[in-house]
């Protein structure tokens, strides 16, 4: 392929189209790189996020022929017809061309707690093995690229910011509840504030996050399940009532002051 | 009358949201201060995630086999950062860093930070260049990651106010004092001011001047020159690091970082004739000498018993491997692309999915390159910035009252040259004396100072003409050419002849980004944003070029084929301060403080 035929939404909410551009290829072309072509060379006022190009901060999501991708990742040669097709993330309003408003996104991440340590591990350091860790590390491996939450159809083809947090905050939430020293019982939110039950694990967030974390099976089902044997298992509520086992002994979540923070939107 | 804008007002502006900035923040808040956080990207996205290694400290928690500690502590941190940077840092400096460190990991553990674990159960360490023991805290890696996440959300968990993608392009100034800052949403490209008691700057370092840099779009001395055009004093503006393995091919990946990690497991140099250049011993430089494989064999066994045998010469420091890259590609011996061979193939597919697993995939997706089959070809691509901001050591005060900067955007700690690893803990040791500096200082104002609207019509007219322009040049052209200039003359070797060809060539440069002409109009436009860039850009150039040119000796980072030997007598005592003068910059070469006597004697004890 000597010349890719790329194909980019222009626009604005008001109005737009998709624009078809050439560009000239060379060893080892991204997507990204196209669409640097295209800015320098053909249309300057092109507008488009990235930062690291190297798959790495999770700036450069769109959708490249009506996949979730990241642009740094997405080679020109998977796409051997020599066209391609560019558009913006479409669960997230629009800006301006492959741009979007993705602030809700850090409006939900601020209503998170940070970590809360455990009484006897506050102040000192942590005593960790290896294995207790991987788990949430595996979590924290997270770019907030958001491609997860674009394509999760609760928010995509539902519309319901307003109930669910989104596959990307319940990987946040499962590294937090998962962590061995952190303390705040957060088990109502996951279910109250999150809305885990809104997920019916079709698993698409998991095929497009390019960290390949296992969301749903490592990261949401688990959530579900804690939520189910705290609030719904018969057999551990009686245990509980009889005492045998003990409720959480984590601190209740609003007992740590909610700080505010604002987000704040150009718009 | 200037358009409409809106104003915002905090105790404390921090202007920047990488670690220094977002840490800034959360001292700040915890002070007390209302805080506001300006972010040139989206949150999260700084350069700090682009950091790999780890964040130095010396904790030391390792033990050799035998189960004896490593006898790591501050002190030895010390006379490594100092050599590192051919005592050219700021003692004191170097002194409050290497102590505050540790204190500052444990913080972001309790933070949230997950780092890998050692069998007994503390945060593992890992030898780096330049580190005498291992002190390197890490999360595989993918430490900046963790380190920006962490503080991220502590930040947002603390509260502040987040303004996202605005770029500010100019500080208020009121009687000599920073009042606030002005500059534009990147989304609706409308204007902003935000009013402040105290401003911290934490606007990172400055690449995107050359053609081959590990710097982000965001990389263009933007932070820097605000602080410049306010009257702060810069510091050590010539040293600029060179990282020895950046891609040069395929030209997808031009300047991506390949980390030390490739030739710490086993990876060999080559040239186009297939030797191993760094056993040339002309490359080896004196202080080194003997303490390196002199033979292959012995680099090899040194992968299985790292006991008995020394670390191959692939790992010397980053200076000296740069270096000995541009010379073979000199000498005619590089690569069909310019470069070098960078290959590991011999470590076989297995070894390399396991050991380097990030660095396949991402050869694998990015560049469309199986690095267990083929080598990479790589050169030095600009790297670190160690000059910036001349700040004091315990506050982070710039010399304009209100003005403090922490980060890759202030200078001393590093010197002529930074150890890797020693970046992510500046930015927490100095992004919290920053916060808390510029707290105190904000608590002393009562009121916000009186803006200008002067000033910022002033600026509003620069930004603008462009847009309303009939005739102009393009900046992404002035870019290029800036570009290849200092690639070539700027870069890793330097000379008169060289460096006065680019100081002429940004003279002139400047000269034509008077008249700028960009198409589209306000929202969004990255054509738009270029313009102020280039020009910003362009000045830093200019500071850089006139340093190197001064510095009239090989120190560190600044190599001078011209002057190819270290001048202690004269340099070695002696930092370049550049500051504004008007329209031109006036540099003053300026004496260092000697060591006092407590420290002078850690390199006696350390030997
Ligand atoms: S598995 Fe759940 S969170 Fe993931 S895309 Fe499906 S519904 Fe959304
Ligand atoms: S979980 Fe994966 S897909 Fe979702 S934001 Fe994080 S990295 Fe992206
Ligand atoms: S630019 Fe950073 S992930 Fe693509």
């Amino acid at each position: 392929m000597e010349k890719v035929t790329i194909k980019v939404f222009r626009g604005t909410p008001e109005e737009g189209e998709i624009s078809t551009y050439e560009t000239p290829t060379f060893p080892g072309m991204v997507v990204l790189d196209a669409i640097h072509y295209i800015q320098q060379n053909l249309e300057p006022s092109l507008a488009c996020r990235w930062n690291c190009k190297a798959a790495k901060c999770g700036s450069c999501s769109a959708e490249v022929n009506g996949h979730p991708k990241l642009m740094c990742k997405s080679s020109i040669e998977e796409y051997p017809s020599g066209e391609i097709t560019v558009t913006p993330l479409k669960t997230f309003p629009l800006v301006k061309d492959l741009v979007t408003d993705v602030s809700w996104n850090y409006r939900v991440s601020s209503r998170i707690p940070p970590l809360v340590p455990k009484p006897d591990a506050a102040g000192k350091p942590f005593n960790m093995q290896q294995i207790d860790v991987e788990r949430v590390q595996e979590f924290r491996k997270c770019i907030e690229c958001f491609l997860c939450q674009d394509v999760c159809h609760i928010l995509r083809e539902h519309d319901r910011t307003d109930a669910f947090y989104g596959p990307r905050q319940m990987v946040k939430l499962a590294s937090l509840d998962m962590h061995p020293m952190d303390n705040l019982d957060r088990k109502e939110s996951i279910k109250n504030d999150g809305g885990v039950g809104y997920c019916n694990i079709t698993k698409c967030c998991t095929e497009v996050c390019p960290e390949h974390i296992h969301i749903t099976d490592n990261a949401i089902i688990p959530l579900k399940e804690r939520i189910a044997d705290e609030y719904y298992d018969p057999i551990q509520g009686l245990l509980r009532k009889i005492g045998i086992i003990k409720r959480t002994t984590k601190q209740p979540f609003d007992s740590v002051p909610n700080e505010q923070t604002t987000v704040h939107s150009a718009r | 009358m200037v358009e409409p804008y809106d104003i915002f007002e905090y105790d404390v502006l921090i202007v920047g949201a990488g670690g220094a900035g977002l840490r800034a923040a959360i001292s700040a808040k915890e002070a007390g201060c209302s805080v506001g956080v300006i972010c040139k990207s989206l949150l999260g996205k700084a350069h700090t995630v682009m950091a790999e290694g780890g964040v130095a400290a010396a904790l030391a928690n390792m033990s050799s086999p035998d189960g004896a500690k490593e006898p790591d502590g501050w002190e030895v941190h010390f006379v490594d950062t100092m050599k590192g940077g051919a005592f050219l840092n700021n003692w004191r400096t170097v002194e409050i860093f290497t102590k505050e460190a540790p204190e500052r990991v444990l913080e972001l553990e309790q933070y949230g930070a997950v780092f890998d674990r050692t069998p007994e159960g503390a945060i593992a360490q890992r030898p780096f260049g330049g580190h005498k023991y291992r002190r390197l805290n890490h999360v595989g890696d993918r430490t900046g990651l963790e380190l920006i996440r962490t503080l991220q959300d502590k930040a947002v968990g603390t509260g502040m106010n987040v303004h996202m993608e605005v770029t500010l392009t100019k500080l208020l100034l009121n009687d000599g004092r920073v009042v606030g800052a002005f500059g534009y949403y990147r989304e609706t490209g409308k204007l902003v001011v935000f009013k402040a008691k105290a401003v911290v700057l934490a606007t990172g370092g400055w690449g995107r001047m050359y053609r081959f840099t590990s710097n982000s779009w965001e990389g263009t001395g933007d932070g820097l020159m605000m602080a410049y055009e306010a009257g702060a004093e810069l510091l050590d503006m010539e040293m600029i690091q060179f990282h020895p393995t950046g891609m040069i091919w395929p030209p997808s990946m031009r300047g991506i970082l390949v980390t030390e990690g490739v030739r710490g497991e086993g990876g060999f140099l080559k040239n186009k004739n297939g030797e191993r250049f760094m056993f040339n011993e002309d490359y080896t430089p004196a202080l080194y000498k003997g303490q390196f494989a002199e033979e292959p064999e012995e680099g090899l066994r040194w992968l299985e018993d790292k006991k008995n045998n020394r670390r191959p010469p692939e790992l010397l420091p980053r200076d000296v491997v740069s270096r000995a890259v541009y010379r073979e590609v000199q000498a005619g011996r590089g690569c069909e692309h310019g470069g070098v061979y960078l290959d590991v193939t011999h470590r076989g597919a297995g070894y390399i999915l396991k050991k380097l697993p990030s660095m396949h995939e991402q050869f694998h997706a990015l560049g469309n390159l199986d690095i267990t089959k083929e080598p990479m070809e790589v050169y030095p691509t600009v790297h670190y910035t160690m000059g910036g901001v001349r700040v004091s050591p315990e506050e982070c005060a710039t010399t304009v009252p209100g003005l403090y900067a922490a980060g890759e955007v202030a200078a001393g700690l590093h010197g002529a040259n930074r150890l890797g690893g020693n970046s992510l803990s500046d930015i927490m040791v100095f992004g919290k004396r920053a916060g808390d500096a510029a707290a105190a200082f904000a608590k002393t104002q009562n009121s916000h100072g009186t803006i200008d609207e002067s000033q910022i019509e002033t600026e509003l007219n620069t930004l603008l003409d462009p847009l309303t322009a009939t005739e102009g040049e393009n900046p992404y052209a002035i870019h290029q050419e800036l570009q290849e200039e200092m690639q070539k003359n700027c870069m890793i070797a330097k000379t008169e002849e060289g460096l006065t060809h680019c100081l002429e060539t940004i003279i002139s440069l400047q000269g034509r980004a008077k008249r700028l002409k960009m198409s589209g109009g306000r929202i969004f436009n990255p054509g738009w944003h270029a313009a102020r860039d280039v020009r910003f850009m362009l000045r830093t150039s200019e500071v850089i070029t006139r340093c190197a040119l001064l510095r009239k000796e090989s120190r560190g980072a600044q190599w001078r084929i011209d002057y190819d030997h270290l001048d202690n007598e004269y340099w070695g005592k002696h930092n370049l301060i550049s500051q504004k003068d008007g329209d031109a910059v006036k540099i003053e070469a300026r004496l260092l403080d000697p060591l006092p006597p407590h420290l002078k004697v850690l390199f006696e004890e350390t030997k």
